[in-house]
């Protein structure tokens, strides 16, 4: 798989999704002003503060002359996994459904959050179910059952859903749809991601951390799963994102 | 033309900027205050007024969340830029030609359209 990772003037966790997507596959850098995504097989809007965030997060990037490419690209079913901004741009762009806001807490919030991934069925999740054949790290947030009582260690309940243990930095995170959209979201599987319990900071509506389109081609979440891929920084959970995604892109998911 | 756009939270929508300015009024001594909330404003000079909404769609508000006003003021702002012989932006183009000039085939194209 080649994995493109957009860089806005004021990008700023494009290098971090770089690396991430490179334990995995092949990644590169796509600049702003580029209008052809010269056949990536994935796309990766990154976090930072493009265009400064000015008129509201994401709105100026959607118009970057790259985005009609990605637009494009979108629509014909690619890949595209946008994380933090990347996520408010492609809200903006009207290939996520919904909005962010400023978080209810009206703080820039930065911290671990536990995740339940809701649909451990997308080309973005699938790598982050248990029985999923583990390749290194991925897939681990799976592993421990935290209030488990010692003595029934393994013995996971059928219906917990796996959860990632990942970072969260953001001021503008509150995810807001409409009732009815979140209803029909939730009805086809979109709402793909949730903070565990106890775990919501920002006033999400449903406690929501992540979204995809209704082909389930395009996933937008808050945290950062590409500052989780070691486990040198307290976790590699992030990495059954892009392992996901290359399984997804090479048909071998 | 010079136009004003009002941007705000839609009704419902949590707003937290209006909160805090809403809390932090009575610390100053102004009670009483209530249902506060923080919009931006986007003031312009255009070619073209039908296009605004058009422009507010797509661009200035986001119309999930935010309600938009526009308000269209008299002629272009005196604060714009002066109409300088060799500044060919448009403001100083739509000074010289004053509101009914159509499209005129001599005249600079900078600034067009959108």
């Amino acid at each position: 798989m080649r994995c493109g990772v957009l860089r806005f003037p004021g990008s700023c966790d494009e290098n971090d999704a770089l690396l991430a997507a490179g334990r995995v596959a092949d990644a590169e850098i796509v600049s702003y002003r580029e209008r052809d995504l010269h056949g990536v097989d994935a796309v990766i809007v990154p976090g930072g503060f493009s265009y400064g965030d000015y008129l509201r997060a994401g709105a100026i990037a959607r118009f970057a002359p790259i985005m009609e490419a990605v637009i494009a690209f979108a629509r014909e079913g690619g890949l595209v996994l946008g994380i933090c901004n990347g996520f408010q741009v492609l809200c903006e762009a009207r290939l996520l459904p919904g909005a962010l806001l400023p978080n209810a807490g009206r703080r820039f919030v930065c911290r671990q959050v536990r995740l339940d991934v809701v649909n451990p069925h997308t080309p973005f999740t699938a790598a982050c179910a248990p029985e999923a054949g583990s390749p290194p790290g991925a897939g681990a947030g799976a592993r421990e059952p935290e209030s488990a009582s010692g003595a029934t260690l393994g013995a996971k309940p059928p219906h917990t859903p796996p959860t990632l243990s990942i970072p969260a930095k953001h001021s503008w995170g509150r995810f807001y749809a409409p009732e009815e959209t979140l209803r029909e979201m939730a009805g086809s599987g979109q709402i793909v991601l949730r903070y565990a319990e106890g775990q919501s900071f920002n006033g999400s509506v449903g406690g929501v951390a992540g979204v995809s389109n209704r082909a389930g081609n395009v996933f937008g979440l808050m945290p950062h799963p590409e500052h989780a891929v070691d486990e040198l920084t307290g976790s590699a959970d992030g990495l059954c994102i892009f392992e996901s995604m290359r399984r997804a892109a090479q048909g071998d998911g | 033309m010079r136009a004003r756009v009002l941007i705000r939270p839609k009704q419902g929508i949590l707003d937290p900027q209006g909160l805090a300015v809403a809390q932090a009024l009575p610390v100053l001594g102004f009670e009483g205050v209530a249902d506060v909330h923080v919009g931006r404003m986007v003031e312009l000079d255009l070619p073209d007024p039908d296009r605004l909404t058009e422009m507010c769609e797509r661009l200035l508000a986001n119309p999930l969340v935010e309600d938009y006003e526009i308000e269209l003021l008299a002629g272009p702002s005196e604060s714009g830029p002066p109409a300088d012989p060799n500044d060919t932006g448009p403001p100083a183009d739509a000074k010289e030609t004053g509101p009914p000039a159509g499209p005129s085939e001599t005249g600079p194209p900078a600034g067009a359209s959108s």
